[in-house]
């Protein structure tokens, strides 16, 4: 799977999720795979201030050729990782086209204005609907669903990346994972990591 | 092995901009580092914090910028190499030491590392401090990716030590916060001996170090400038790519240079226009600078925010203009560009399509069109709020409660830290003034004051436990000695919250975990003269009647410490006090005269109410078992029990 080219140089990914939810971690993880597999990569990540509960969105470059802007020009997304269903659908309207694949978590976080009753939430058939008008090509996985059983629902992040590598689209696999993975965090988490990234890959196929 | 201790040159790492930053200081043989926390410049202490050891470097979250400067060059003063690292608002801050620093000169090297914010994603100025340079006359180094982060950090340390002289350089939260590759250089011995010579005769490098003369030291820093300009004309970080004599120059810097390559590739103009792309922003090399204006005669000057380069550059070409004719500019003065906000690609993309009139649509425009109306209507928007669990929510809900009880019209002057967004409807709208750290006791010092003129409106005032040793202080110290009658609330959440949980003197370890005495918040509140409370805010009705003594007691300056950890300190995080639960029997939701007090008003993401079943409930996943809900329901509904 490692010798696989590039759809496209550079191909651009946008991860995105709510403050809370392991976005950064996950960019990191993916963006130093594919260093260690000899790419150039470049990360825009928006997270200043550390409150939970705005959206959280990292912009991935990944290049034969060099680093590239940390922000990815209008339209120009190859594919969207959504930690939360309703982001997916901000990020389409500055980033999208209708090739992009979108690989989404399908457990809401409720914006703080939908919860106070202010705005409305949209169905799981309305999300699924309005992404199918942005794009043909996506997945609904029940990340967070299974990452609370797996004890933690932190680790839907890890199942997310599991799911990119599970579309065998970017050259990187469990052994990339697992050798990266060590440099994050401590040892007692490795194998709960290693699992949900399995899992996550076993979810696309 | 850790990028920051690997010897080996050569190796390859995916590096954040601060933490390349952080290793081309390594790289330079730093000895010492100082700053205070303040997005986006925060991960360079932290990293260098973990190397403190291995590296031998003293690193310290110092109380302020300012003194975080001082520390940094009293290293300089005794021949060593440093670095302060600050936000934009840090270099404002220390502006009154770094004045005299400019004149006086150093021993060793130091950077002042800026990183500023355009765009304001976590502050709440976009102030463009690349004109200290041109103020103070200190050199001004801009890196243009992660590579040059380190290698100019490096670099700029050396450059700092061959003239003596403190030297800025600027990094924004798209090269802070954003990573690339990098290939790592060797590190240096680690001995170092400081010595402060000090002892010899006055105006020599042996003797005291002073501004004044002013004359005379003045003219010694302009002399340095002359020759630092020739320095910069040689200097490998100014660099040009496009063709000899392109149709358009664009001359840019720091992150647009990223931008402008971006750009420029998206509308395949690689061979029309070339990027000169500055590393050395002050003082412009002149002659490189005529060399590339005598190469066309449109040139567009990119760069974030307001018009520094561009102004500068004018200059130059005036000067020039007998050799090298009139140039026609675009950048921000003929609005070809906005000189507020961040720039991106596609501001860019715009700026070309209009200068050089070509035509480009990234997306059909019927595609683009739809996909926004369906990110408004079907991607409810996420309004900035305190996150579960959250101590500021709890005390701004007793401050608020208290403050319409009163019904006097009393207001909060707030402060700088995560409890600045009680402008919003997390903190139930009720800070009503924010300026600058420490700010919110300052102009609540003042107001006090206004009853003179009839004002008998309640004043308070909230500043975290970080801010209040920052700037806070000398302004309680002004509300005491002069009876401003007002009371101050200290929101102690135990550590610098906002930016990352950095230590403060208020606490007993400091930033490389080793045990120091803590400074108790309460006791010198109290040795300052002020009346001094304690509560915990999570106790409302404890709280609540606390205020209203307080308000009571009419005479001069009272203190209230509403002490309890961040839900995301190490201490709280991932640990519930308490399983709590909704008794769907007692809630009555809509039907309650409460109107949903909790999910409307109260607000907070653990709390979710159920429209189809009608009442409230916890989810578990985003819940932090902090008990204050089951406080506010007035039906009795949400239950609490601790958790074991």
């Amino acid at each position: 799977m490692k010798k696989k080219e590039l759809k496209k140089d550079p191909y651009n990914v946008i991860i995105t999720g709510v403050g809370g939810q392991g976005n950064v971690l996950a960019s990191r993880l993916l963006g130093n795979m594919m260093v260690n597999n000899g790419y150039f990569v470049t990360i825009g990540e928006t997270f200043g201030a550390s409150q939970r509960g705005g959206s959280v969105m990292s912009h991935l470059r990944i290049s034969k050729k060099s680093v590239w802007s940390p922000l990815i020009p209008k339209g120009m997304a190859d594919m969207v990782v959504s930690l939360e269903p309703i982001e997916s659908i901000k990020v389409m309207a500055n980033y999208g086209n209708n090739k992009v694949k979108i690989i989404s978590n399908t457990r809401p976080i409720y914006p703080v204005q939908v919860i106070a009753g202010e705005l409305q939430y949209p169905s799981r058939e309305d999300i699924e609907t309005t992404i199918g008008e942005l794009t043909s090509d996506y997945t609904f996985i029940d990340a967070t669903d299974e990452a609370i059983k797996l004890g933690n629902p932190i680790l839907g992040n890890i199942m997310m990346i599991g799911a990119v590598a599970g579309t065998g689209i970017l050259p990187f696999d469990k052994k990339d994972f697992e050798k990266v993975i060590t440099n994050y965090l401590p040892s007692d988490k490795i194998d709960a990591n290693i699992k949900a990234f399995e899992i996550g890959e076993k979810m696309v196929h | 092995m850790s990028f920051l201790v690997d010897g080996k040159k050569g190796n390859k790492y995916l590096l954040m901009g601060n933490e390349a930053i952080a290793r081309g200081a390594l790289e330079a043989g730093i000895s010492v580092a100082a700053g205070y926390p303040g997005t986006p410049s925060s991960e360079i202490i932290e990293n260098l914090a973990k190397a403190a050891e291995e590296r031998n470097v003293y690193v310290e979250w110092s109380v302020n910028e300012k003194v975080a400067m001082e520390v940094a060059a009293s290293a300089a003063f005794a021949g060593l190499r440093s670095i302060c690292t600050v936000k934009q608002n840090g270099v404002h801050v220390a502006s009154d030491f770094f004045v005299h620093l400019a004149y006086s000169g150093i021993r060793g090297g130091m950077l002042l590392i800026l990183c500023e914010d355009p765009g304001a994603i976590s502050s709440i100025n976009e102030v463009d401090s690349r004109y200290f340079a041109k103020m103070l006359e200190v050199p001004l180094l801009e890196p243009g990716d992660f590579q040059e982060a380190k290698d100019m950090a490096k670099w700029g340390l050396e450059l700092s030590d061959e003239i003596k002289s403190v030297i800025m350089f600027r990094s924004v939260t798209r090269l802070s916060h954003a990573s690339g590759n990098v290939i790592i250089d060797s590190l240096p011995s680690v001995d170092k001996t400081a010595y402060f010579d000090c002892h010899g005769p006055v105006f020599s490098d042996r003797g005291p170090i002073i501004s004044a003369p002013v004359p005379m030291m003045h003219t010694l820093q302009q002399n340095k400038m002359k020759k630092v300009a020739e320095i910069f004309e040689e200097s490998p970080f100014n660099t040009y790519r496009g063709p000899e004599k392109p149709e358009l120059l664009i001359i840019t810097s720091s992150a647009c240079y990223l931008y402008s390559i971006e750009a420029v590739h998206v509308l395949g103009l690689g061979d029309r226009v070339g990027i000169l792309k500055l590393g050395t922003t002050w003082p412009l090399p002149p002659k490189l600078i005529k060399k590339h204006l005598s190469s066309t005669d449109n040139i567009l000057i990119i760069e974030e925010v307001i018009s520094f380069m561009e102004e500068n550059i004018k200059v130059l070409a005036a000067d020039f203009a007998g050799e090298i004719g009139v140039k026609k500019f675009y950048g921000k003065n003929d609005g070809t560009l906005p000189s507020t906000n961040e720039m991106n690609p596609d501001i860019l993309v715009d700026a070309l399509k209009n200068v050089l009139g070509i035509e480009y649509t990234p997306v059909p425009e019927e595609y683009e069109k739809n996909a926004r109306i369906l990110a408004f209507t079907k991607s409810p928007n996420r309004e900035l709020t305190f996150c579960p669990g959250c101590p500021h929510r709890a005390s701004f809900w007793s401050i608020n409660n208290v403050l319409k009880m009163d019904n006097r019209g009393g207001f909060v002057c707030g402060d700088i830290g995560c409890y600045t967004m009680a402008i919003l409807p997390t903190g139930f709208s009720t800070v009503k003034t924010v300026h600058a750290m420490g700010s919110g006791t300052g102009t609540a010092s003042g107001f006090g004051k206004l009853r003179q003129f009839n004002m008998d409106q309640p004043v308070l005032s909230v500043c975290g436990d970080s801010t209040f040793f920052h700037a806070a202080m000398p302004a309680l110290v002004n509300a005491v000695h002069h009876k401003s009658d007002i009371t101050m609330v200290i929101l102690d959440n135990s550590g610098t919250a906002m930016t990352g949980f950095q230590p403060h003197p208020g606490l007993d370890y400091n930033v490389t975990g080793e045990k120091v005495p803590s400074v108790d918040i309460a006791e010198v509140c109290r040795a300052i003269g002020a009346r001094v409370e304690v509560r915990d805010p999570f106790e409302l009705e404890e709280t609540q009647n606390t205020l209203m003594d307080l308000f009571q007691d009419t005479k001069g300056a009272k203190v209230l410490i509403l002490k309890q950890p961040c839900s995301l300190s190490p201490e709280r995080k991932g640990k519930k006090n308490f399983e709590m639960s909704v008794n769907e029997e007692i809630c009555i939701g809509e039907n309650c005269g409460c109107n949903r007090l909790c999910t409307r008003i109260f607000r907070c993401p653990g709390l979710v109410w159920d429209k189809e079943k009608k009442v409230a409930h916890i989810d578990e996943v985003i819940c932090t078992g902090c008990g204050v809900c089951a406080s506010i329901c007035p039906a009795g509904a949400i239950t609490k029990v601790e958790v074991q």
